[in-house]
């Protein structure tokens, strides 16, 4: 009997192990990134750019050429790499810290620019690499290393948020909130990220997706429960959500 | 080739020679005294079917330059001190990854946000690291706008052959002034140096390509700096440039670069005339450094002495060439201040105590 292979190893990832903590949620991310990338067929012309921060050896996980940028820079480098080869796929992954704090110039100004590249941005409102301190995307009240009595909006100001503050910009031609606190979200987030990579392949502009995640280690919750508060306290500061859809109106 | 020679800007001349030398992409971001250099690349790249891009600031900048010499394409950025300054760490990050690509620093005076005039304050800088890490540049210091055209070719070569970024540094007297020039035919763009067998060009049927300047291992990452010192040791046996200028007879040296070497060669003629036998070196490579060059000279002359648009830092190294054989008095001007030939004259004759 021959057999029909119905669940695979991603081709885009490669058979190095996760490095990343139990109950991370970076394996999901990376596994539908990578899922996109394959069904799409873009697998073998993709450059990737890793961020400073967890997923710092994303590179080594996703079978394509890729490198990692100084921490903040990975849009610059994305730019760098998508002007010189504008006919290959480009992708940035990059965390809170990374993205809406030292890199945040970068950030706008390739979203305004219209760089024709696509950012997956994991929103887990905590710095994980360096061990919990606050973020940018930090919540009102929530406890880290570097801000032990919680939060307060009144002294280090509110949580950003990213696709907000982005959804004016006249460059960006994709622009989604998702989560994966459930298989519904996570299906949804497959279907925003394939979105932001046909953005991509149009040539239509910037494309970002934000994956609102957890950090169980760093917020001190078993995995099951990092879910459980992220569902009741992430999405409320971070509504899910479409902000830009330029391939839908494409069409 | 006499109808090759016209007159060009410091700043124009060398974006040009980059685009007749293959550069096709340049990523920069405005500051004085180098910004019509930027301006011209926005011209007349479009016309070559390059990339111009303006970035948001030079950190942006040196990062855009990173990744596109992760494709193995030929890319520059040219800036001045407080632009090199913001993109130290880049360039650093570029070193550990073995990235080639071409930085212009047109050199104003310092430290912080100074001024705009010609300075040779940026030596150690340039030099001696910048940003973190053990890591070298290959550097050269032109003294004439022909000598900067001539600088780019080579700069993109070295970095091409050796993989570690080039720098050339200049002033704001050489980006700021009007030469004749003789420009160099266009590269057949064909004939560049192929990068495939590492750069970032998507897999496409091959294995995959990483391009870093990072390993959590302490053991491998001290093979990686292994391999950058192995590099650095090559291009200090056999990149050294330097220039010897009436040394053959000469009692007393003076070691300079850039403009002021160029100056100080009316010094010495000046000296000459008084019965003076003064000779000058003129380190062309600030990195590799000249120490064989200064050693010979510190067997036979007087004094060294090191004269910069500096408080003194290239004399640091002019000492360590000369080893204590003979004095390393210095002379310098800083704030942007460019010392005239008589005065480096005077202070000449006070060290020879006439």
């Amino acid at each position: 009997m021959a057999e029909k292979i119905i669940m695979q190893r991603p081709n885009a990832l490669t058979d190095k192990e996760f490095t990343y903590c139990p109950g991370c949620l970076h394996g999901v991310a990376h596994r539908l990134v990578a899922e996109v990338l394959d069904e799409l067929e873009m697998t073998d012309n993709t450059i990737m750019v890793a961020p400073v921060g967890c997923s710092v050896f994303a590179y080594e996980f996703f079978n394509v050429d890729g490198t990692v940028a100084p921490h903040g820079r990975a849009t610059a480098v994305a730019t760098g790499i998508k002007r010189a080869l504008p006919d290959r796929t480009v992708f940035t992954y990059q965390g809170d810290g990374d993205l809406a704090a030292i890199g945040t110039a970068e950030t706008i100004h390739s979203a305004n620019r219209g760089e024709k590249f696509t950012t997956i941005f994991i929103n887990n409102a905590i710095y994980g690499m360096t061990g919990g301190q606050m973020a940018p995307t930090t919540l009102e009240g929530m406890k880290t290393t570097t801000s032990p009595y919680g939060r307060d909006v009144a002294d280090v100001g509110y949580p950003v948020h990213v696709c907000e503050m982005l959804q004016n910009l006249k460059g960006v031609a994709y622009l989604e909130r998702v989560a994966l606190y459930s298989p519904q979200h996570i299906r949804k987030a497959k279907a925003a990220l394939k979105k932001a990579f046909t953005a991509q392949k149009m040539g239509l502009g910037y494309s970002l997706v934000e994956i609102v995640s957890t950090c169980p280690i760093n917020w001190g919750l078993a995995p099951t429960e990092a879910i459980e508060w992220g569902k009741e306290h992430m999405l409320k500061e971070f509504p899910l959500g479409l902000f830009i859809d330029k391939v839908g109106d494409a069409k | 080739m006499a109808n090759n020679r016209i007159m060009m800007k410091g700043t124009e001349a060398m974006g040009e020679a980059a685009i007749r030398a293959g550069c096709r992409l340049y990523f920069g971001y405005p500051i004085t005294p180098q910004s019509e250099l930027p301006e011209y690349m926005s011209r007349r790249l479009p016309e070559m079917k390059g990339t111009f891009l303006q970035a948001e600031s030079e950190v942006a900048a040196v990062n855009m330059i990173y990744g596109a010499a992760c494709t193995g394409t030929r890319v520059m950025t040219s800036t001045s001190s407080p632009g090199f300054s913001l993109m130290m760490e880049g360039v650093s990050y570029m070193a550990g990854a073995k990235l080639p690509a071409v930085f212009i620093n047109v050199v104003r005076g310092g430290p912080g946000l100074g001024d705009i005039q010609p300075a040779q304050s940026d030596y150690f800088q340039a030099t001696k690291g910048g940003g973190h890490g053990d890591y070298h540049l290959i550097t050269l210091a032109p003294s004439t706008i022909q000598e900067a055209v001539d600088h780019i070719a080579l700069s993109f070569d070295l970095t091409d052959k050796y993989r570690v970024p080039a720098l050339i540094i200049a002033d704001g007297m050489l980006g700021q002034m009007m030469e004749p020039v003789t420009l160099p035919e266009y590269r057949d763009m064909n004939s560049l140096p192929n990068h495939d067998n590492w750069a970032l060009l998507g897999k496409n049927g091959r294995d995959k390509h990483m391009v870093t300047s990072f390993d959590i291992d302490p053991v491998k990452l001290e093979e990686m700096n292994n391999d950058y010192q192995n590099i650095y040791r090559q291009i200090t046996e056999n990149e050294v440039q330097v220039e010897e200028y009436m040394m053959e007879d000469a009692d007393y040296a003076f070691v300079a670069y850039g403009t002021m070497a160029r100056i100080i060669k009316t010094t010495i003629n000046m000296a000459r005339e008084e019965g003076i036998k003064v000779g000058l070196i003129r380190p062309i490579t600030l990195w590799p450094f000249p120490y064989a060059a200064i050693k010979k000279a510190a067997d036979k002359c007087k004094f060294l002495m090191s004269v910069e648009m500096s408080a003194g830092q290239m004399v640091e190294d002019v000492r360590l060439g000369v080893n204590g054989k003979c004095p390393t008095p210095f002379y310098g001007r800083t704030g942007g201040i460019v010392p005239t030939p008589t005065e480096v004259l005077s202070a000449l004759k006070k060290e020879m105590g006439v």
